[in-house]
């Protein structure tokens, strides 16, 4: 049996236990208290049948089936489909995402191939690289006045940081024997940049931007908890200000998913660019 | 006075000094050139052959001094003078195909792709690379990867071609072949070459003029040797011509101690560093062999 095959059995090992463990955990009842009736309808099943307010796996299950089979239902503000609130969600993150790549590659060339901006922008980015990119929610509600282009904001500025970072790094280290390759067939500075540079720093830029849409999936759960209205990270809040825990952990497993694929999607496009040598 | 295609006037390079001050890893050189010359340079290590490699490149520029070729002053790296460096230096991204394409492309930038590739094409056959055009180098062997270099730079048809110890890092089977190639096509071209090495054999071999350079910092020219060995050589019969020998051991004991000592070697004579002595060793006239042991 292959390496993988085996391993894919002790995965599905791990989750049935995982798996059976939950059940079993959330399928006991604990003891009832006595107690008025009209008291009882405001305590819910737990305290009234002893229930777990921990929805098992099975609840989960049923559930995500229903998100599943009809996600882009729309009920009004606070009732839509996992499908809406997720396209909400990827849409800023992609437009965020992409805005930063527009600033970050053509500044990390800059500082990547300019000794003097390399130090003179050091400074700056040192500064602004660790701040927390929710901690420039206020700033930016107060400035662009609408929550929905601050929620793409603090997408773009935490996107930023690691594509730049290593985009400049990627460029400053191109092989010197590849540059003078290009002086000595006096090939002109924008078809050196295209021809030579880019290919040669292209994996390096792929891994910051692998690293930033990473960044970038975790920032937009807490940044639409804090500005609301629409999207995954809304969606949890809603759920939890529900009382409804099933949802709750459903959005975490799609959430979870979601970030796979985005994170496998870079990591695809990482592999077209990467050459050995 | 032969027409000189290069000519190396007063170059000096100098590197500013621990502690202030410069130090001079050459000073004052002179060196020529002519059209259709192999010419090998051959000194210890630091003593800035690489240096005057790059600064005919154009890759490096001097401290003082010009560089002259074809009657124009260079500056900085042209089409005309290509280079094969000693780590092949190709772009891992491309294919053989893409990474001589690339090469022919800058220069003619007029020509259509499928000349550019037909141009490509005919030098990768003449290295001996044919069916291996869309291999990437990653695939190649160390030896191939050098003859796709030496097909790049050969596409360019340039009036020189510069190689900075170019086979050194290959083992001495693919070395030999590839001096070999390297012979028989600048013969037949007629190409002009500057060539780096530290392999006395190699230069022996390959050269028409040995420059030889003493030892670092403030090198000189020490003399430009003459390679007695007819034009036409056979790598498995040199060593059974009669100036072999000599011009070896001329070589040898050049680096073995007169690149060390050469200072002292011409302390208080006249030494003019734009005309240093060209030297031409041959064997001694044969003596008559005297019989081993006398018959009593």
């Amino acid at each position: 049996m292959t390496l993988s095959a085996r391993a894919g059995i002790v995965s599905i090992l791990i989750l049935v236990l995982f798996l059976g463990a939950w059940h079993l955990a959330t399928s006991g009842s604990s003891s009832v208290q006595q107690m008025d009736p009209e008291y009882a309808k405001l305590m819910g099943i737990t305290a009234t049948q002893g229930k777990s307010a921990m929805p098992g796996p099975l609840q989960v299950g049923a559930t995500l089936w229903k998100h599943l089979t009809n996600p882009f239902y729309d009920n009004g503000p606070n009732d839509k489909g996992l499908g809406i609130q997720l396209a909400y969600s990827i849409g800023r993150v992609a437009i965020g995402y992409l805005l930063a790549v527009l600033v970050a590659i053509p500044l990390g060339f800059l500082i990547g191939m300019s000794q003097l901006m390399s130090r003179a922008l050091d400074p700056f980015i040192q500064v602004l690289k660790p701040i927390s990119p929710l901690a420039w929610m206020p700033l930016a509600l107060y400035t662009i006045k609408d929550s929905n282009y601050s929620a793409i904001f603090v997408i773009f500025i935490c996107s930023v940081w690691p594509m730049l970072i290593n985009t400049a790094f990627g460029v400053a280290t191109v092989r010197k024997e590849w540059l003078n390759v290009a002086r000595t067939l006096e090939v002109g500075p924008l078809k050196r940049a295209f021809t030579v540079i880019l290919p040669a720093a292209a994996p390096t830029i792929l891994t910051g931007m692998r690293i930033s849409i990473g960044i970038a999936w975790l920032v937009i759960v807490a940044a639409e908890m804090l500005v609301g209205g629409t999207g995954i990270g809304y969606f949890v809040w809603n759920e939890w200000n529900n009382l409804s825990i099933t949802n709750v952990i459903n959005a975490i497993l799609v959430i979870g998913i979601v970030g796979m694929v985005l994170d496998q999607l870079l990591a695809r496009a990482a592999k077209l660019v990467t050459y050995p040598e | 006075m032969t027409e000189k295609l290069i000519s190396i006037e007063a170059i000096a390079k100098r590197y500013p000094a621990p502690g202030g001050g410069e130090t001079a890893v050459f000073e004052n050189l002179w060196l020529g050139i002519e059209r259709g010359e192999f010419v090998c340079m051959i000194g210890h290590s630091g003593c800035g052959k690489t240096t005057v490699l790059n600064i005919l490149a154009g890759l490096d520029a001097p401290s003082e001094g010009v560089v002259i070729v074809d009657n124009v002053a260079i500056e900085g790296p042209a089409l005309d003078r290509a280079v094969i460096f000693q780590s092949h230096a190709l772009l891992p991204w491309r294919t053989v195909l893409g990474n001589v394409a690339y090469a022919v492309g800058a220069k003619h930038k007029d020509w259509s792709k499928a000349k550019i590739k037909e141009h490509a094409e005919k030098f990768i056959e003449l290295v001996g690379l044919k069916g291996a055009e869309y291999k990437k180098p990653s695939e190649l062997s160390g030896g191939m990867k050098q003859r796709v270099g030496i097909a790049r730079a050969l596409s360019l048809e340039p009036k020189m071609l510069l190689m900075d110890e170019p086979f050194s890092a290959l083992d001495a089977l693919t070395r030999g072949t590839l001096q070999d190639e390297v012979r028989r096509i600048c013969l037949s071209t007629g190409q002009t070459v500057f060539m780096i090495t530290h392999d006395v054999d190699e230069a022996i071999y390959l050269a028409d003029k040995i420059v030889l350079m003493t030892n670092g910092p403030e090198a000189q020219i020490a003399e430009i040797v003459e390679n007695p060995l007819p034009k036409e050589r056979d790598r498995n019969q040199i060593h059974k011509h009669a100036d072999y020998y000599a011009i070896r051991n001329h070589l040898i004991d050049f680096l073995v101690s007169r690149s060390r000592t050469f200072k002292d070697e011409i302390r208080g004579k006249p030494w003019d560093p734009k005309n240093v002595p060209l030297v031409r060793p041959v064997a001694a006239p044969p003596s008559a062999p005297e019989p081993l042991r006398k018959r009593a």
